[in-house]
Order: structure tokens, then sequence, then C-alpha cells
């Protein structure tokens, strides 16, 4: 029974070991694929970048503060669908979290799913907006003016907020950063706004909105930046892991080989020696 | 004596100097203009200084100089001229956006969709009139409507801008 034993076991072993080398090559080849759209996505975020912060400057040029009053926050937490990226959407989920213990009257727009999951349990009515179908094909502007365009329709008023994603830094580091959002009242207050000439409400208000849009597409291209990097870097780990599981279980494997072998060499040569002394 | 002589000649070289610099200063004395011009897939000009600007907008077409009034405009469908430092000239067809002018006279154009004017194909532009034209015929809701109508403007100025 223990020679059945030790079968049992060699093919749990090499069953496991057929389990892990199928990982190692799943994890490796969403590695290449997350390398090749990294390549992609940088690519598309250094010429998205001079328009993302083009897109800041009247904000700070015009020391635009938030609005005074008690309208609450808004916060656009922008994330995807996709996980197995690392820290990605936690850091996201995470900021979120504390936010709204500290300031209770929070909306929060969701663009992306893994994010939504974390906040559903125990945030579900702050939830305003949750954006879905994010993150398989790179974003274009259109993408961004469409969910502006939903924020714009649902008449979410607010006097602070924010706009939360991860800002690309480098291929193995992201940076979970926030870039303020301001209403129209607060751009209307901002105390270097009578320096501007001709303006009137409805400038201020398409400005606006062109804003958002634009805010909303830069937070986007360096989201899915950040993403990819930390997928390909996940997905890196992944593969050398289950390496290190293939190398141990073969070694296992081997050992437990040799010794039904043994065992089974054994048993002959003692039940030979039986014989031999029996005559 | 010779001290007199020293400050004097000091003097005239100083003052030589100085007015050779205030003839130098009142050419170029202009304050220079930091554009930065994008769409959300390429850049045009980033923090580039040049001399004037020429957009098209909502509130009328204007140029910017250096030390224009800080203002914000939004851009209509047209054409944006910019006139570089070394004299050339650039023209960009933009369909939409946003130019700011602040303080410090930085300027920053974001345009949705901007391409250099010479790579407009006019009978593409003219056939794009035609098709918003028989849109807005067979429109039915405003806001079906209302897009056909920014088809037609988006199209009479490329066809503008080609001619």
């Amino acid at each position: 029974s223990q020679q059945v034993r030790g079968m049992a076991t060699l093919k749990m072993i090499s069953i496991r070991l057929k389990s892990v080398k199928n990982i190692q090559k799943i994890t490796q080849s969403m590695k290449m694929v997350s390398a090749a759209k990294y390549t992609k996505a940088e690519r598309e975020l250094k010429l998205a970048r001079p328009y993302g912060i083009g897109a800041q400057e009247f904000y700070k040029k015009a020391e635009v503060k938030d609005e005074e009053g008690e309208k609450g926050q808004l916060i656009i937490a922008v994330s995807s669908d996709r996980g197995l990226c690392g820290a990605v959407h936690s850091s996201i989920g995470r900021i979120v979290k504390t936010d709204i213990a500290a300031n209770p009257n929070t909306k929060v727009v969701i663009v992306g799913d893994k994010v939504r999951n974390i906040l559903q349990r125990l945030y579900a009515k702050n939830i305003a907006m949750v954006v879905t179908e994010v993150g398989r094909k790179p974003a274009v502007f259109g993408d961004a003016a469409l969910v502006a365009q939903s924020i714009i329709n649902s008449g979410i008023e607010f006097s602070k907020g924010k706009i939360l994603f991860n800002a690309f830094r480098t291929v193995v580091s992201f940076r979970t950063t926030e870039m303020p959002l301001y209403s129209q009242n607060a751009v209307a207050n901002a105390s270097k706004l009578p320096v501007y000439d001709s303006l009137d409400s409805d400038v201020i208000q398409s400005y606006t909105e062109f804003s958002l849009a634009s805010l909303l597409f830069y937070s986007m291209k360096e989201n899915a930046t950040s993403e990819q990097s930390s997928r390909m870097t996940a997905m890196d780990n992944a593969s050398k892991n289950a390496g290190e599981m293939i190398d141990k279980l073969t070694m296992t494997f081997n050992r437990t080989r040799q010794a039904v072998i043994t065992r089974e060499l054994i048993e002959i040569i003692t039940g030979a020696a039986a014989l031999e002394t029996k005559n | 004596m010779e001290r007199m002589a020293l400050t004097r000649s000091a003097l005239r070289l100083f003052s030589g100097r100085f007015t050779q610099a205030c003839q130098v200063r009142g050419y170029a004395d202009a304050p220079s203009m930091s554009l930065t011009f994008a769409a959300p897939s390429q850049v045009l000009y980033n923090n580039i200084s040049v001399k004037q600007i020429d957009v098209p907008s909502f509130s009328g077409s204007f140029g910017i100089l250096p030390a224009h009034v800080p203002t914000l405009a939004v851009l209509k469908p047209g054409v944006v001229t910019v006139f570089e430092n070394d004299g050339s000239t650039k023209k960009f067809f933009v369909s939409s956006g946003t130019v700011t002018i602040n303080e410090d006279s930085t300027v920053q154009l974001l345009a949705e969709e901007a391409v250099p004017v010479d790579t407009l194909d006019i009978s593409a532009a003219k056939e794009l009139l035609a098709q918003s034209q028989s849109q807005l015929a067979s429109a039915s809701s405003e806001v079906a409507k209302a897009e056909a109508e920014i088809s037609i403007e988006v199209s009479e100025a490329l066809v503008k801008a080609c001619e």
C-alpha cells in the first residue's frame, strides 16, 4: 500500500507541476502583451502630456480656489475594468475611502469596474455614476468627452472636486495623484479672474466643460500607462514565482520517483535474499 | 586730474555701451510669448516662443501678440495661424477647443483636433459639407439637428480653409 501511495503522490505532483507550468506560460504571455500595450500607451501619453498640462495652466495662473459652499465634494476615480495589475486599483480605492471617511458629503464617479467592486460594499450610497468598458482599448478624447458629458448632464453639483488617478513615473513606479476640479462658480470667483478680459458666463461654462473632458482624457492616459507597466511587473513576478515553484516541485517529483524505485528494488532484493536463505 | 580723466573715459565707455544697449532693447523689447498648442494626440508647440497667433473664436477671430490682455476664448472651427520668431508662418485647421492667454504671456491653445492646412483635401471637405447638409434635412430630434449643424459648421470651415 505504501507503493500505491508513492505512485499516487507521484501523480499528484506531476499534475501540480503541469498546472504550474501552464500558469507560467500564461503569465509570461500576459507580460508580453502588457509590454506591447505599455509601449503604445507610453508613446500616446508623451503626446498627450503637453495637452494635459496645458489644460491645468489656467486654473493655476488664475489662482482658482475651491468654492466656499456646502455642496460637497466630487471625486472622479479613474481606473479600469481589468485586474492582475498590482496596486493600481487598490491605491485609488484606499484614497477614496479615506476621503469619504473625512468628508461624508462626497459623491464619487467611478471610471472602471475594479474600483466599483472595492467601494460597493461600504460606500454604495456615495457612488454617483459608474463607467465601464474601460481599459480594453486605449482611450481617445471621445471617450473622455462622453464621460464628461454624462457628468454634466447628471447635474452633479460640488464645491470641491478632484480627479484621482495613477500618474505614470517610470516602468517600475507610478504615483496615485489628484488633479483639482473647479466648479463654474469657483472659476467665476477666482481671485485673478478680473484680469481676464471679456468673459461671460457662456465662455466660462464652455471652458470648464471642455476642461473637464481634457483633464479626464489626460488622467485616463496616465492611468492606462501606469496600469500596463504595473501589470508587466506583476506578471513578471508571477512568472518568476511560478518558476521557483516548478523548480521545487521538480525536485520533489524526482526525489519521490527515486524513492519509489528504491522501495521496489528493496522489496525485490529482500524477497530474493529471503528465497536464497530459505534455499 | 588723472582720476577725472579716468572717470571721463569710463563714462564715455559706459555711455557708449548704454546707448548701444538702448538701441538693441528698443527693437526686441517686446516680451516673448510662450505658446503651447496641443491636441489630445499630438503636440504642435510646447512652450515655444512665437511672435503672433491668429485664432478663430466664437467671440470673433483675433490675433494674439505678446502682452495681449489675459482672456479665455472658445475656438470655432477654422484656421489657426502661427507666426514664428524666424518669420515663417504655419497654418492649422482646428475643429474646436479653448484658448487661454495668461498674465505672464503664456498661451495655451488646446484643440480637439488640429491638422496642418496643407494636409486637407478640398474634395473630401466638399463631400462632407454635402453630407452634413442632407443630415440636417433629415434630422428629426433637436440633438440630431444640433449635431448636423455642428457638422455643417465644421465642413464649411474646412472648405474655406482649403481655398
